[in-house]
Formats: structure tokens, sequence, C-alpha cells
């Protein structure tokens, strides 16, 4: 490849020979298949009949796949009893193109849930980290109190938080009741989970840190807000990132309470003939807002590797918070006090095709 | 005092035939047993889609693929409402019988369904923590697949799966108040509404009952779990 240049260095070469396309670009990568391949823990690489075995397959299964996709379209383009109309037809689907269910019924709706969420996810940081502290405390009784009270709301559905607090707000004559329902619900049960995860970022930092403060006189109380709980904020972030998904979803609960969030307002806008057309519109948004938010976490994620000790997988898994919040610390890996990767010092590929975690993978 | 004692008979109303007017207790077993079919339907599906997503095939892995993502990002809210006004009003889908019975079934259609990608999800970390070496040396020991994944790898892949399909469970222990969206007049979040709505002064004693009934429920399931994954854990 590198031309033949007599009588100099290698350094000399290096400046003497411009570098050339080849040097310039990556590595080729494997092609994503055959990394698949070689990284399943259940399934050899596959030979040429197993190769055939899996093409023959994948035919089979997007056949089956257009097949229901076909069957279910056939199902809602029949009449039925109700609308006398197939659900496919235009006359039904033209609601979500006027401008009237987007400025008066999406938009809004979309902007109280957004609100609600924001304001509830900010509330959350707070609750969690006083009562994250709080069962940090030498003090027993504050302890025992944030113990409670994070079992407390962790333990109790946030429908019904939702229900009694928009009737005992209701009966306060306090302004906007349901809104302020559904934040104070979201509260303190992203709250609780919040504590739950300041706490164990904390117990999971390396003792080294806690040494560190001690030695240099720092008291408890110093030590955490200094020293300690910074740092599990900051290994936290994609996992509120997560909660604040959870906070999405979980505001859509205020249709229980007549909130008019987005799902209110596409059920309310698609009564009594459209609720499919207008449900449809506000899943969509639901699910595309959540996923960018998912896969921002997950970007986060990547980008704080190795900034600063992080939540253990193992200890992550044994708190029993939401699943959402879990897939997120899943997602961080552990590191150890000198920063390298566990899991590369094990040599564990990450092996499966793993969409969800791409920032595990070595 | 005076209060808790009117408390208590305002709880114990019976209706002329004799039954209680709120059957608290009945609440709670309603939510249970959705729970128990609920957990069931997305036991199975969840299965299901954990070996349709680590399979090697390619269609397969994406159709399981993308169910798990619109799983995970829908609230339970829509699902359930879509259950009601688009399955069962605009599509009319009936199992025949009463309405109750419908509302009943799909409550558990759209609860198993929400589930069921997080427990995928579960089970195939549970895989995850299965390292590549047991494979291989199951395989260097001349077992077959069906061998290795029935005795090597799937045995483990359960054992570290359990922690985090107990944080499933109790996720849907709660989230079968929701089942109220879909219609289901009998659990406990319709029960507490409608005892909110006539006891406007036990607000707060009404709501406690209900709370304390779910912590009563969701703590020691927790600690049953985090228990038993610990007993069960792999050591590594």
């Amino acid at each position: 490849m590198t031309p033949e240049v007599p009588y100099t260095t290698v350094a000399e070469q290096a400046v003497l020979i411009p570098p050339s396309p080849e040097d310039t670009q990556r590595a080729p990568k494997k092609p994503r298949r055959a990394r698949r391949a070689e990284h399943s823990v259940l399934f050899d690489s596959p030979g040429p009949k197993t190769k055939r075995v899996i093409a023959i397959g994948n035919v089979v299964g997007v056949l089956l796949v257009a097949w229901a996709i076909y069957a279910i379209g056939a199902k809602l383009a029949e009449p039925s009893l109700i609308a006398k109309k197939g659900q496919l037809d235009w006359e039904l689907w033209k609601i979500n193109f006027e401008s009237d269910t987007w400025t008066e019924f999406y938009l809004p709706g979309l902007w109280n849930t957004i609100k609600a969420a924001v304001v509830a996810i900010f509330g959350a940081v707070v609750f969690g980290l006083l009562f994250g502290v709080g069962r940090l405390a030498q003090l027993k009784p504050v302890r025992w109190f944030s113990d409670v009270i994070v079992e407390f709301f962790r333990a109790v559905p946030v429908l019904l938080m939702m229900i009694f607090l928009w009737t005992f707000l209701g009966s306060m004559q306090f302004p906007e009741p349901s809104f302020w329902a559904v934040v104070i619900a979201l509260t303190v049960y992203n709250g609780s989970v919040v504590a739950e995860l300041v706490r164990a970022g904390v117990q999971n930092l390396p003792n080294g840190q806690h040494e560190a403060a001690d030695a240099i006189g720092l008291t408890r109380i110093q030590a955490l807000v200094n020293v300690l709980v910074p740092q599990a904020l900051l290994a936290m972030l994609p996992a509120i990132i997560a909660q604040l998904v959870v906070a999405l979803k979980d505001s859509a609960l205020g249709v229980a309470i007549s909130y008019f969030d987005l799902l209110r307002a596409a059920q309310v806008r698609g009564t009594p003939y459209n609720a499919l057309q207008t449900l449809t519109v506000a899943a969509v948004v639901f699910i595309v807002i959540n996923y960018l938010l998912g896969r921002s976490g997950e970007w986060l994620a990547g980008r704080m590797k190795g900034r600063t000790s992080r939540l253990d997988d193992k200890f992550a898994q044994e708190i029993p918070i939401n699943v959402s919040a879990l897939s997120a610390s899943a997602m961080l890996e552990p590191v150890d006090q000198d920063g390298y990767n566990e899991q590369n010092l094990r040599a564990e590929p990450g092996w499966l095709d793993d969409d969800m975690f791409e920032s595990k993978k070595p | 005092m005076e209060t808790l004692t009117q408390y208590w008979e305002f709880v114990t109303q019976k209706k002329p035939d004799g039954t209680l007017l709120y059957d608290v207790l009945g609440a709670f077993w309603v939510n249970i047993q959705l729970t128990l079919w609920a957990g069931a339907v997305a036991m199975v599906l969840g299965t299901i889609i954990l070996a349709m997503r680590i399979s090697p095939i390619v269609s397969l892995r994406a159709v399981a693929t993308f169910f798990t993502n619109i799983f995970r990002d829908i609230p339970l809210t829509v699902v359930m409402l879509i259950m009601w006004l688009v399955i069962w009003t605009q599509l009319g889908v009936s199992f025949g019988g009463k309405m109750s019975t419908d509302f009943y079934i799909l409550a558990i259609i759209g609860l198993g369904l929400y589930h069921a990608s997080f427990i995928a999800e579960a089970l195939r970390s549970g895989v995850n923590t299965v390292p590549l070496g047991q494979a291989e040396a199951a395989r260097a020991i001349g077992l077959t697949f069906m061998q290795s994944a029935r005795m090597i790898v799937l045995p483990q892949a359960f054992r570290g799966a359990i922690a985090p399909i107990g944080n499933t469970i109790i996720a849907l222990i709660k989230n079968t108040t929701v089942a109220s969206v879909m219609g289901v007049a009998t659990e406990t979040s319709a029960v507490m509404s409608g005892m909110i709505e006539t006891g406007a002064n036990f607000v707060l004693l009404i709501f406690l009952t209900f709370a304390i009934g779910y912590v009563l429920i969701v703590i020691p399931v927790g600690m049953f779990f985090t228990w038993a994954s610990r007993i069960l854990a792999v050591k590594r």
C-alpha cells in the first residue's frame, strides 16, 4: 500500500507520505448481523443449513405479519353497526385534519400534559432529595419518618391519590383542583422513586468518597450535601429523564378526574363516533414524545460515561421501583473507583440485540 | 374517636338486602383477581415476545421490538380508553353475556398487553445476566441447542429475572386500579370514588383505608420478590 521511499526514517515517512484515503476512513465495521450472531448466548453462528432455515423462517414471518396487517385492515374497513361506515373511511379520519381539532383540543391538551409532567418532575426531584437524604440521616426519627413516607407513597396507586386529592382540594376551594391533584400525586409518587435512587446512588458510591469527606473533617450532612449527593445526582440524571417519561405517562390518569390533558382532549373530541381516530393521534403523540425522551436519556447515559461513580446495576435491580426507572438504571454501567468499567474488565460482551440499552455495549 | 365510630358505621352500611353497601374487601379481591389474570396473560405474551426478540429470525425480532417499544411508551390509561371507547364501543367487540363481563375481560386484555412488554424486558435482562462462557461450555461438552437452553441458559436467566419481574408485578398490582377507566366498577378506585362522593366528611379516612390496603399488599409482595431474588441469585 505505502510506496517505497528509500533512506527515510519512519517519522520522516509519516511526514512525506500523505495519508491515504484508507487511513482516514474508519476501520470497516463488521456487518450487524455477523456481530449479532457471534454475540448470542443461545445461538451458535449459523451454518449453511441453519442459514437456510432462518431464511425460510424470515419469509414465513414476513408473510404472517403481512397477513395480520391485512386482516386487521380488512376488519376495520368493514362497516360496523354503530358507525355505519368502515373505520378507515375518510369521513371519520377527517376530524384529525380540521384546524379546530388541533387548536381547541390536541394542542391545549398536550400543553396541559407537558405542564403537569414537568412541574411534577421538578417537585419530584426536590421531594426525592429531601427524603433521600432523610433516609440517610443519622437521627433515627428523621430516618424512620422518611422511610415511612417513601414506602407509603411508593405503594399507593397514583390514581387513588389523584381521586383523593381532587376531592380534597375541591372541597377546600383550591383553584384548579384537577391540575394540582395530578401534579401533587405525580410529585409524591415519582419523588419517592427519586428518593430511592438518591439513597441507592449515595450508598453505592465507592467508600473512598465517604472516607475522604470524613478525613477533611466534613460533618455527615456536609459530606452528603457537598460530596455524595451531587455525584449521585449526576449519575441519576438519565434515570430522572426516565422518570419524566413515567410522569408523562401517568399524567394521562388525569382523565379520571377530568383534567383536560391530551388524552381527555382526544376523548372529548372523538365522542361519539371518532374515538378510534382521535385516540390514535393521542397515542402516537405520547409514543413519539416518550420514545424521544427515552432516547435522549440513553444518549445522556452514554455521554456521562466515566464522569462519576455510578449506580451499580445489581443494586439498582434490587430497588423495587417503577419498571421504567429500572430500565434506565440498567443503562448505567458499574464503574469502579478508578473509572474502569467492570464489564470491560470481565470482558463480557454485551451480546444480544441490545437496541434499547445501546449504551451498554462495550 | 367519635369520627372513627361514625366512619365505621359509614363503611359497614348495609343495603336493604343485607349485603354491604361498600364492599371494600371485595374490591381489593377484584384487584387481586385482575392482577392474577392479567399477570398470567402478560407472562405468556411476554415469554413469546422474548422468544421472538432473541431469535435469529430478523422479521420476528423486528415485530417483537416494535411491540415492546410501542407498549413501553404508551400510557396505560390510553390503552384502557382504547379498549373501552374503540374496541368495545366503536368496534362492538363483545364476549357475549353481560356488559360487566365484557369490561372485565377487556380490562384484563389491556393490562396483559401493556405489562407483557415489561415482562419481556425483564426476562431479557435475565438472559443478559448469563455469561457467554456458560453457553460455550455447554456446547463444548456436546449439549445440543435444546439441551443447553433447557438446562444451562434458561434456568440461570429466570433466576436472574426475578427482581425485575417482581417490579413488574408490583406495578401491575397498582395499575389494576386503572381498570375503572375501562368501566370495571367493582374495583378499588371505582369503589373509593363512590364512597368519597357520599361520605364527604370522611374523605381522608376513606383514602387512608384504601391506601393502607395497598401498602399491606404491595410491601409484602415486594419483600417476597427481594427475598426470592436474593435466595435464587446465581453466585458469580
